[in-house]
This record gives structure tokens, sequence and C-alpha cells, in this order.
């Protein structure tokens, strides 16, 4: 299984987001400029293949309800129905599915960045017997999907009355081996030196955690605490297993429900709700882009 | 894992080994100390279930009655059940169509990334993009995207002079395809991240040394890219193997497993099973296969590397 880290480890690299080494090349044969000409027509052919169902996904979401469907494809609305973004607010609970969301989000973020830090810190920086061990049953359940053991799962929140409440997805969420991964993997670059001396200085290992570990590792716990972030927000099998009362639903129930209850399926409204809960992520990830791809870059994990 | 240092060498040497002693039952204790908060739900919400998993999938466990032990009954069950088979099967049909396809194009999207071209960043970002977008809004959009009659895909495609385009989502045949270029399309982001960290660890000399020998960019990619790709390569290929195993958000929103069951996984017979019919001895017992499915896989793909870095 160390070989799973040493992969990790291997791909790992600060220089990701940096520009590309050396100066820009001046095409001189006509063979490298055609080799720059493909190259550029396949960045566009595959952009547009990335973006066109976000560009239409949005279109749509000003479309009247009749015009989203229309043949031939209609890539602009013909007028802009701008009330799609106030009729969203008052025909659907967005507001409900918006708060529980970020509550959960907000919770599940804070939970594993702190329990996933302190426990990284005792399997990097402590010694003790069966340490290797835990750490190696924490790194299998990689392998483990959760598909395979929600329904034990779900029987224990069930008996511990958990289920149908805010607080299964939050358990559910907070404590995976991801964060305790993501922050070993870190801790393991902060030379022993630094704690070393905090020690001779009188600082207990609780102290080293919070006043030199903490600070210093905030680049990864601003990538722990994006990608949970991210991860929790865009959650549906969590929640559509344990939150069945429509006063929990999360934004991506409320999503779900505007498909499959309107009687009058009015596709334009649904398109809106969309917009609504990709935007947010979309500037979280925009944001916060330096972190995202390098915590995925160290821990080569999903969260 | 690498072994780190200890307290031991901060604290005074401990002259007797009653001290010794006593120091390494204070270490375990502040060690376990840090782990522990994050353990408990651990073990709660991960270990336990799993350890249940495999005692449920004995019994004949419903949600009305008592669970009684029935040995080995549920696995001859699913043996025969020809609803499993068809889920097993479209469960591998789907790892052989996605694995290859995303493996190719995210390793394409990071050698594209990895040039000078300009551009790039933006680029980057759009790759990216897919994946941190909620599953529900993906799938939707797709789902509307290839509606056979008025969706823009087979709009485009009678323009280019396809006249009868496939059903997409409303075909048992294409449906499965369809879901596998909406899963490529959303993962190949993530993936391509893990190939352009690993291609930049790639040594430049190397590339120098092989242009002087003559190589063209074709020989310098066979060999030099891809022999110091391996390591990510084969952590790409474990994690993207395990993910195609447990596959199931995308297809519960895109099809319910539908049309019939031609795009029903192991997921979502379990998921039927268990939560729908309340079965859920017997859904366990199609979870242990699952499982199993994951492991042993993920093992043979270790052991198959070693073998190979050793040759």
């Amino acid at each position: 299984m160390s070989t799973i880290l040493e992969a990790a480890d291997e791909s790992a690299t600060a220089t990701l987001l940096s520009a590309p080494r050396g100066r820009r090349p001046k095409a001189t044969t006509p063979g490298k400029r055609a080799a720059r000409l493909i190259g550029y027509l396949a960045m566009i052919i595959v952009a547009v293949a990335l973006l066109v169902p976000f560009f239409w996904m949005i279109s749509s979401s000003l479309k009247t309800s009749n015009d989203v469907f229309s043949v031939p494809v209609r890539w602009l609305p013909e007028t802009f129905v701008w009330s799609n973004y106030v009729d969203i607010w008052t025909q659907t609970n967005l507001l409900t599915w918006i708060r529980n969301t970020l509550v959960l989000a907000v919770v599940v973020t804070f939970l594993q960045v702190l329990t996933g830090s302190f426990a990284a810190y005792g399997f990097a920086r402590m010694r003790f017997r069966g340490r290797d061990i835990l750490f190696l049953v924490y790194i299998g359940t990689i392998a483990v999907p959760w598909q395979s053991y929600m329904i034990p799962q779900f029987i224990l929140m069930s008996d511990l009355k958990l289920s149908n409440t805010l607080w299964s997805i939050i358990l559910l969420q907070a404590f995976g081996a991801f964060g305790v991964f993501l922050m070993k993997q870190f801790y393991e670059t902060v030379p022993e030196e630094l704690s070393e001396a905090a020690r001779i200085d009188g600082l207990s290992e609780y102290g080293i955690w919070r006043r030199i570990m903490v600070p210093l590792s905030v680049p990864a716990i601003a990538s722990l605490t994006l990608l949970t972030f991210v991860n929790t927000w865009n959650d549906y099998l969590g929640p559509l297993i344990y939150l069945r009362n429509p006063n929990l639903w999360t934004m991506q129930l409320g999503l779900q429900s505007l498909v499959s209850n309107t009687q009058d399926q009015n596709f334009a409204l649904m398109f809106t709700g969309m917009t609504m809960s990709v935007v947010p992520i979309a500037i979280v990830f925009l944001l916060g882009q330096k972190y995202f791809v390098e915590g995925i870059a160290t821990s080569g994990m999903k969260g | 894992m690498t072994a780190t240092a200890t307290m031991v060498t901060g604290a005074p040497r401990p002259s007797k080994p009653n001290t010794r002693m006593r120091l390494r039952v204070r270490n375990a204790l502040i060690g376990w100390s840090f782990i522990l908060p994050n353990f408990l739900g651990f073990a709660l919400l991960t270990l336990v279930p799993v350890i249940a998993l495999f005692y449920i999938s004995f019994t004949n466990w419903n949600v009305f009655g008592v669970a009684h032990w029935t040995g080995l009954e549920n696995f001859r069950r699913l043996l025969g059940d020809a609803t499993f088979k068809t889920a097993f099967v479209n469960t591998l049909y789907y790892a052989v169509m996605h694995i290859p396809l995303t493996l190719v194009v995210s390793l394409g999207i990071a050698l594209l990334l990895n040039t000078k071209l300009r551009g790039v960043a933006f680029f980057r970002t759009a790759a990216f993009f897919p994946y941190i977008t909620s599953i529900v809004a993906i799938a939707m959009v797709w789902n509307l995207m290839f509606s056979p009659d008025y969706g823009p895909i087979n709009q485009i495609l009678r323009f280019i002079g396809i006249a009868d385009p496939p059903g997409w989502l409303t075909s048992p045949q294409w449906a499965m395809p369809a879901v596998v270029i909406i899963s490529t399309w959303r993962d190949m982001g993530y993936y391509m991240i893990l190939f352009l960290a690993g291609l930049q660890t790639v040594p430049r000399e190397l590339y120098e040394a092989a242009r002087m020998d003559g190589a063209n960019a074709w020989q310098r990619f066979v060999n030099v890219t891809i022999p110091c790709l391996r390591p990510t390569t084969f952590f790409v290929t474990v994690m993207l193997t395990i993910n195609s195993f447990k596959i199931f958000d995308l297809i519960l929103v895109m099809t319910k497993g539908g049309p019939g069951i031609s795009t029903m996984v192991l997921s979502q017979f379990i998921w039927r099973k268990g939560f729908e019919e309340n079965q859920f001895g017997y859904a366990s017992a199609a979870s242990v296969v699952l499982f199993l499915l994951c492991i042993v896989v993920t093992i043979l793909q270790f052991l198959w590397n070693k073998r190979g870095s050793r040759a």
C-alpha cells in the first residue's frame, strides 16, 4: 500500500500552476508552426466541448420555458427573461436549500479540517505502536467504495436516531480519511528541526501543533477547506438517503425535485436553479484555484 | 512511509528501563489523543459498517424482521439473479469503456497543457470546471443535450448529415456509451491534474538527450514520457478503476438504470434491493461483491505494478 503514497508523492509538485519554463519559442520551421497550429486547434475544440454545456445552461436559464427546446437550437435567448432569477426565489424553496447546504458545508469543513489536521499530526510526528497499521487502515478505505457499506451505515444511523437530521450528513462527511491523508502529506514536508527547537523551548506537542504546524500549513488547510466545501455542496447520494424531510433538503435535492415534481415542467426555471447551484462553486473555485490543484496533486484523491 | 523523529531525541535520555517504559506510554497516549477525535468518527461511520456488512450479508435481514443467519443463501441467490448478472456485466462494461477513454483523453490534455502554447491557463481552468460542478446539474444539462428529438447534439448530428442519430439515453444500446461520454467529460479535468503534476517531474535533460540522439517527437513520447510517467499512470489507473466500479450518482440522476435495466450497475442494484425493497441481507451480499471486486482488482494492480517495475 505504501506504493500509493509514493505515487502520490511523486506526482506532488509545487510548480503546477507556474508558467511553463523557458521563453516562448519562435516557430522557425514550417513543421513547428504546423504543430503549434494543431495544438491550438485541439485546445479550442476541447475547450468548446468543455464549456458548451455550461453556456447552454446559462443561456437556457434566461429563456422562456417554451424556447428551451427550439428546433433548430437557439444558442442565445430571443428575449432575455431576467425574471427567472426572481421567480426562482418565490416559486421554489431555494432559500431553504441554500441555507441547509451552507450549514452542512461549513460545519463539515470545519470538523474535517480540525480533526483531520489534528490526527495528521499524530500520524506524521508521534511514534507509537500500531500507528503505521492504523494509518494503513485509513489508506485502505480509499479502495472501499462507500456504496458498498451505505446500507449498514444507514441502519446504524437509523438506530442512533440520526437519520433525517442534518447530523447524519455531518457525521457522514466530516471524518473521512481524505483530510488526514492530505494533511499528513503536508506535515511530512515540514522540517523536524522546527518542532525539535520548539520542544526544547518547552512547548508541548499540542502547542507545537497549534503554534507551528497549523500556521505553517495554511496552504494545505486552504486546499482541504476548498475541496471539502465543494464536495459537501455537490453531494447528492448522502442527502438523498438521509434527508427525507423537504425542510432539510440541500441544493442538490432541491434541484432534483425541480425536475421530477413540477407538473407544468418549467424548463427555464430548472436551468435557472442549476445555474444558481453552479455559480457559487464556480466563484469559490476561481478564487482558490491554486489550492484546489495543489490539494489534488498532493493527495491524489477525491474528497 | 517515512519514520519520523521521536520525542525521545528531544527528552533527556532515560537511564532506567522503567522511565523509558513510562515515556513510551506517554508518547502513545499523546499520539492517540491526536488521532482519537477523527478516529472515533472514522471507526463509527466506516469501520463498524464495513464489519457489519459482512455479518448482514449472511442473514435474511429485512426492515420488518429480525436477522436470521442463512449462511451462503444470499450469495447463492445472487448467482441465479439475472438482474444482478446484468448489473455486474454493465459495471464491467462501463469500466472497460471509461478507464481507457479517460486515461487517453486526460493524458492528451495534460500533454497539451504542458506545452508553451498561449492560453493554457484559461484552458486548464476550463478543463477542471466540469469536475467541480454538481452531478445533478451536469446530469440534467446533458440529459437535455442528448435528448433524441430536440436536443442540440442530435440537431448538430443531423446538420452534419447523419440522418438517423442514436436515441442516446432512450436507447438500450446507446445509453451506456452516452453515460461514459458524460462521465469522461466530467472526470478528465481531475485526472488531467494528476498527469500534469507527473509530467512536470520528468527531467528536461532526458528530452534533450533524446533529441541529441535524433529521436522524433513520437519516439520521445514513447521512450521518455511514458516510462517517466509510470508511477502517475499507475496511480491514476488505480483510482480510475475504483471510481468506475462504484459509479452510481451520475447514472441514478441520468437514467435511473434504464431504459429497462440497460444501464443498471452494481451500486444501483444494491440501492434498489436495500433502500427500495428493504432487503438488507440480500443487498449486503451484493455489497460484498462490490467490495471484493474493488479490493481484489486494486491488489492485482499493485502486484502487477510491482512485477512490472522490477522487470
